[in-house]
């Protein structure tokens, strides 16, 4: 199967492709932002788990960040998201508050599902963000159901639904998949291929491979991306997007990226399953480390604003965790507050 | 008033809220141009146009997922599930995404489940099933199961209306073969309300959906050959559950049967008397019975079937032995 590689493409080609893409400099250097946000927001999420601060589950997106960014900078602010139970870097490309992300992590009355999530279950309506869900595949019907509503109430929002490879693999999927195509639903449909469901390489649970074959059989406009390329994924998904918008076509989209830490906090990065030189040459794609290379290189970028950056992004960390240890548990009498309305 | 069908009832329930609110609409296997496979919906798709009324592709968890979706952004969809046994293809979608939807984050999911359940039309094992008891023990559902029309419409009404999710239990044999009389003005009937449908001093019958008749025509006759005075407890609101209900009237008869058609062991019936046992034990004189499907699958075999299924006769049965006491 073809993983992700960098880009073969010259030093000039590169430093023009934002441009092409109605994007300002200023814009791009926020993409780089963005990632680095997630980046060490989630260094900062393994600590603080390690600390037994977070517990339960906990799925980090490193290594991912160049999907979540790319797509959800071609979206509006009225567009709806769903993402899965590997949330926190979607939550944070939408512009929540890391303070209600940290606090949710940290099973706080504050958090942004008051603590009665946690990890998997982010969620901030006023930004059409409509949630991350435990159930591998089970939130991938439910965008059908807001592209619906968007498209009966005479809206133009478009949703956007993450997933993984192995999700892909579920029944409902399917189902969504045709429903979608049936009705000409605003969806776009991303799967974030990282090559691994838990521990079980996308070789090992699919006969085929190339996970966005799979639309061929609904004809649904379909291809895959270089997940690790930010711009890419923003390229793709802001035409899938406009499509979408346009003419209520949706559109399914396999982005080919890689975790570079283990599924969930309780395993290794490599062991059983995948190898450590594996890793390592996967790592040479770093999407954030490609990216600012790219930036630096066309000079747009200064190392000395990186660096400015990086301090900046880690007194945000500083202060969601803060934030988050200050804050009151949830009240006992709350766990009968919201099961009705 | 107008005497109508129990499905007539649905039906008129679905198309005033239909008339009243353009949130709402429906979706379902063969609920247009078909009319629904027991004709709910018949007419609905050449009033209210296929934007309304819309044919989904035989998929519970699409139908189930699309409605929850749709109710996030503020539609108040109903969604038909054809039989009620179907809707094992789509339990997550209920169990985890709309029953915790609230819970999670505040946000309202006010979708309606249709699910036409029942035996004593000889489905056989998958087109028979009361499966109310599977959701009633998930937090975040609302569950209702009328018995006559009135209750049919005012309670449809109500659950389109309602915020919560919830899952209206309409019985397929109670369809055509029960009639009464329904208002033509617009009502509805509280969820989390039950109704007494027959007063009586002695023994008190806790039932729902098509036993609450056999417990009726059980009463009459105790009635008039042992002069036993038999209460009838229509549930009407699975959950919430009319605690009050249940317990005030045990509290002044002293004896309770339960009798529903789901099959009996993990059945609501063991929830009912449990209530009773913890909260009303001092006012039973005897020990409270129970009248279910027996633990089996449901059996196609008519002569099987009704031998399977509680009736006007089993609940008799019960009744004399706590009479005795």
């Amino acid at each position: 199967m073809a993983t992700a590689t960098l880009k073969k493409e010259s030093k000039e080609e590169k430093s023009h492709r934002w441009k092409e893409l109605g994007l300002s400099n200023a814009k791009v250097i926020d993409l780089y932002r963005q990632m680095l946000l997630i980046r060490r927001f989630e260094e900062r999420s393994a600590q603080e788990y390690g600390k037994s601060k977070i517990g339960g589950f906990c799925h980090l997106y490193i290594g991912q960040e160049a999907v979540g960014v790319g797509a959800i900078a071609a979206l509006r602010d009225d567009d709806y998201i769903f993402s899965a139970y590997r949330d926190h870097g979607h939550a944070l490309a939408r512009g929540m508050d890391p303070k209600g992300i940290m606090a949710e992590l940290f099973g706080k009355f504050t958090g942004c599902s008051k603590g009665m999530g946690g990890s998997m279950h982010m969620f901030d309506a006023s930004r059409g963000f409509m949630g991350g869900y435990g159930i591998v595949g089970g939130h991938v019907p439910l965008a059908s159901g807001t592209a619906f509503g968007s498209k009966y109430l005479g809206k133009d929002s478009v949703t956007v639904c993450f997933f993984g490879e192995a999700a892909a693999n579920q029944g409902v999927f399917h189902e969504t998949l045709n429903l979608a195509a049936l009705w000409k639903l605003p969806v776009v449909f991303i799967c974030e291929n990282n090559r691994f469901g838990m521990g079980t390489a996308v070789e090992r649970s699919t006969a085929v491979w190339d996970i966005y074959h799979k639309a061929s059989a609904y004809d649904m406009t379909r291809q895959w991306i270089d997940g690790m390329d930010v711009l890419e994924m923003y390229r793709v998904v802001k035409q899938a997007v406009d499509r979408a918008r346009k003419s209520n076509e949706p559109t399914m989209l396999e982005a080919r990226t890689y975790r570079f830490r283990g599924h969930s906090m309780s395993d290794p990065i490599h062991g059983h399953y995948r190898t450590k030189e594996e890793v390592e040459e996967q790592k040479r794609s770093d999407p954030i480390l490609v990216f600012g290379h790219e930036l630096l290189e066309a000079g747009i970028l200064a190392q000395k604003t990186i660096d400015e950056m990086e301090l900046e992004i880690k007194r945000i960390v500083a202060e969601s965790v803060e934030f988050a240890e200050r804050s009151p548990e949830p009240p006992a009498d709350f766990l009968y507050e919201n099961v009705y309305v | 008033m107008a005497v109508v069908t129990y499905i007539e009832a649905i039906t008129k329930g679905l198309w005033e809220e239909m008339e009243r609110d353009s949130s709402v609409f429906l979706l379902g296997e063969d609920i247009g141009e078909y009319g629904g496979a027991f004709k709910a919906t018949k007419g609905f798709l050449n009033h209210f146009g296929s934007d309304r009324v819309i044919d989904t592709v035989l998929a519970e968890s699409a139908i189930l997922g699309a409605a929850t979706g749709a109710a996030l952004v503020g539609m108040k969809p109903v969604a038909e599930i054809q039989f009620a046994d179907f809707v094992t293809s789509g339990f997550n979608q209920l169990v985890n995404n709309s029953a915790t939807m609230h819970y999670r984050w505040n946000i309202p999911v006010p979708m309606v489940v249709r699910l036409p359940s029942g035996a004593g039309i000889h489905g056989g094992p998958f087109h028979s099933r009361n499966p109310e008891a599977w959701f009633f023990h998930q937090p975040g559902l609302k569950l209702v199961a009328p018995s006559t029309p009135y209750d049919a419409k005012g309670l449809i009404k109500s659950a389109i209306r309602d915020p919560n999710p919830v899952l209206y239990f309409e019985h397929k044999r109670l369809y055509r073969h029960i009639k009464g009389e329904v208002p033509e003005d617009d009502y509805t009937v509280e969820i989390g309300k039950g109704d007494i449908k027959r007063e009586g001093n002695d023994i008190s019958v806790v039932t729902y959906g098509a036993t609450v008749h056999q417990a009726l025509e059980a009463a009459e006759l105790l009635e008039k050959e042992d002069g036993v005075s038999v209460e009838v407890l229509d549930l009407r609101s699975l959950m919430p559950l009319d605690k009050d209900l249940i317990l005030d009237s045990v509290r002044k008869t002293g004896k309770l049967l339960i009798a529903h058609e789901d099959n009996i062991t993990g059945g609501i019936g063991g929830e009912v008397a449990a209530l009773v046992a913890e909260f009303a034990f001092e006012n039973l004189d005897a020990p409270i019975k129970r009248i279910g499907a027996i633990d089996t699958p449901t059996p196609y075999s008519p002569t099987l079937e009704e031998f399977f299924l509680p009736n006007k006769n089993k609940i008799v049965a019960a009744l004399r032995a706590l009479a005795a006491f």
